[in-house]
């Protein structure tokens, strides 16, 4: 294992994170306050309790993912893209190192800095309305196990895409509509039967409501569920980029 | 000579269907510097790229220090270092992290010593702490060359190591690779610059149309594919070339005052005595001779002209 290879990739991007740390870090949680206000705030303050929780208490781990989930795939999908559109992956290329060393560098890099997102914007909800996290280990290890495994999903789009344009539609058209529908702001039984099965095929059903149960012990779908959807995930991103690396698709040709 | 790389067999074609190499075989001897030379297109960078790993081969094999480059890729990518010919390099990061960065990457320990005799050597030392976007073109031509040493290869390829830099910093990359080489590494070098391979080559290999066209010594190419001119400066100036010397390759020049004589130096008999004797039969007088070798240039030229 090239060790010091994954470390000089993880702290090479960790330092693009802090040179860059307005938009890394502040403009999420900025965007996150302000669904604060306009949510929580303006419309929560018309809706009274959602599954014996108050809505703006409700809203926090759904915000929470969503943010971890969209930053993830953006982190991860700019800095693989951009070493390939000015040419240094190269160097990565060319060097002595494994593609399970080169995705942990760059992986890891990129859920590191989603998870810092998580937990500060966890830190600035808990400023504006009262939080109560009944499974700290469970809430870290939803945290950490979508973190890295939209990191992983972002890896693969940057590596797909062949544009600025394609590093943009995915993320947008894909991640946040299904996030948003996926529960990040309502309970998926405040929706009519019918679409409450449609909502059951959108994966972030799946991590948002395990994640909330972690909070407020209330779920859409029960714990084991969530957790095998997000392991299936990962599994399924990981050998994606083991064929990416194995055929050379979109890097040796 | 113990050979430190071994091409066989290598074909590449990329998905559009275009052939960059037809079924290479190629040897590179430990310790020596070998010249690339060949016109663009003609499979220069593909063939680097694919000994480097950054290209998949279509077919064939290569082996560095004994090691297959797909099964014992760790092995072989420790010994190489490699300068592309883009100037590519992280634009916002500082000299010194970019190219601590690289050593890092191949999995040495970090070493703050050999980097700064590194940028020293290669006059970066000033510039460490500078952005590279702030660097001139020479100067991340140098950082290029400097992060690729940075883990101390056994190989180094220079894809194209002095385009578009000026004279003085390319006398001053020739210095520090004879040093290089002196301390025992393979360079490897693809040039458009004939003088360059010229003043540096041990030997020269010409690559076109994606096949390896010639290999050989860069003295032994000259000579054996070297023809000799022999001009004579005649008394008085001849309108056309007399018939009696049709027999003999003749050019006129300089409005009819010089005989050219066009000749093999490998050939038997040069022919050079019979043709001053009937120089002297047809009565034309001359005042002096002349002889000059044709350049490693013409050599060139004349081999990737010949239709393939």
């Amino acid at each position: 294992m090239n060790l010091r290879a994954v470390r000089a990739i993880y702290l090479f991007e960790m330092n693009r994170t802090w040179r860059t740390i307005a938009q890394s870090i502040v403009a999420p949680v900025v965007s996150t306050v302000l669904y604060f206000v306009v949510f929580g705030g303006a419309i929560g303050s018309r809706i009274t309790e959602v599954d014996g929780v108050s809505y703006g208490t409700f809203i926090v781990p759904g915000l929470i993912m969503l943010s971890v989930l969209t930053q993830s795939v953006a982190n991860a999908s700019f800095g693989i893209y951009i070493p390939r559109f000015t040419g240094t992956i190269y160097e990565v290329l060319s060097a002595p190192i494994t593609f399970f060393e080169i995705v942990l560098g760059y992986v890891g890099a990129a859920a590191t800095k989603s998870i810092i997102l998580g937990l500060i914007i966890l830190g600035t909800a808990s400023l504006i309305v009262p939080l109560h996290v009944a499974h700290p280990f469970w809430m870290m290890l939803f945290l950490v196990l979508t973190a890295v495994t939209f990191s992983l999903l972002g890896f693969i789009i940057g590596i797909w895409a062949d544009s600025f344009e394609k590093l943009q539609v995915v993320p947008l058209l894909v991640i946040t509509p299904l996030a948003f529908l996926g529960g990040s702001f309502y309970s998926i039984n405040m929706l009519p039967p019918f679409w409450q099965t449609v909502t059951l095929f959108n994966p972030m059903v799946y991590l948002i409501s395990g994640f909330r149960w972690s909070f407020y012990e209330i779920a859409d779908v029960s714990l084991e569920v969530s957790l095998g959807m997000v392991t299936l995930f990962l599994v399924v991103c990981l050998l994606m980029i083991r064929w990416i690396f194995k055929t050379g698709y979109r890097l040796k040709d | 000579m113990e050979s430190i790389i071994s091409v066989s067999h290598l074909s590449k074609t990329y998905a559009g269907g275009f052939q960059a190499l037809k079924a290479v075989d190629l040897d590179i001897e430990k310790g020596e510097i070998f010249a690339l030379l060949g016109p663009n297109g003609a499979g220069k960078t593909t063939l680097i790229g694919i000994i480097c790993g950054i290209l998949n081969p279509s077919e064939g094999s290569v082996h560095v220090g004994g090691h297959d480059i797909i099964e014992d890729f760790i092995k072989t990518r420790s010994m190489i270092g490699l300068v592309p010919q883009e100037l590519t390099t992280d634009t916002f990061e500082t000299v010194w992290t970019t190219v601590n960065f690289s050593r890092g990457l191949f999995g040495k320990k970090a070493d703050p010593k050999h980097i700064e005799d590194l940028l020293r050597k290669l006059s970066l030392w000033e510039k460490k702490d500078s952005r590279i976007m702030a660097l001139s073109g020479g100067m991340k031509r140098r950082v290029m060359i400097a992060k690729a040493l940075s883990h101390e290869p056994k190989v180094l390829f220079l894809d194209e190591p002095t385009a578009g830099v000026d004279v003085e910093l390319r006398k001053d990359m020739w210095e520090v690779v004879k040093v290089l080489r002196e301390s025992g590494v393979t360079i490897i070098l693809t040039t458009h610059y004939i003088e360059e391979a010229e003043e540096m080559a041990d030997r020269i290999g010409v690559i076109n149309n994606g096949e390896i066209v010639l290999v050989d010594t860069k003295t032994e190419l000259m000579r054996k594919l070297g023809t000799k001119q022999l001009t004579v400066e005649l008394h008085q100036a001849l309108d056309s070339i007399p018939a009696a010397l049709a027999a003999h390759d003749l050019e006129l020049a300089a409005d009819g005052t010089q005989l050219v004589y066009t000749y093999d130096t490998q050939a038997e008999r040069t022919g050079i005595t019979s043709l001053l004797n009937e120089l002297n039969q047809a009565g034309i007088k001359f005042r002096d001779l002349s002889t000059s070798q044709s350049s490693l240039e013409d050599i060139f030229v004349n081999l990737v002209k010949r239709p393939s």
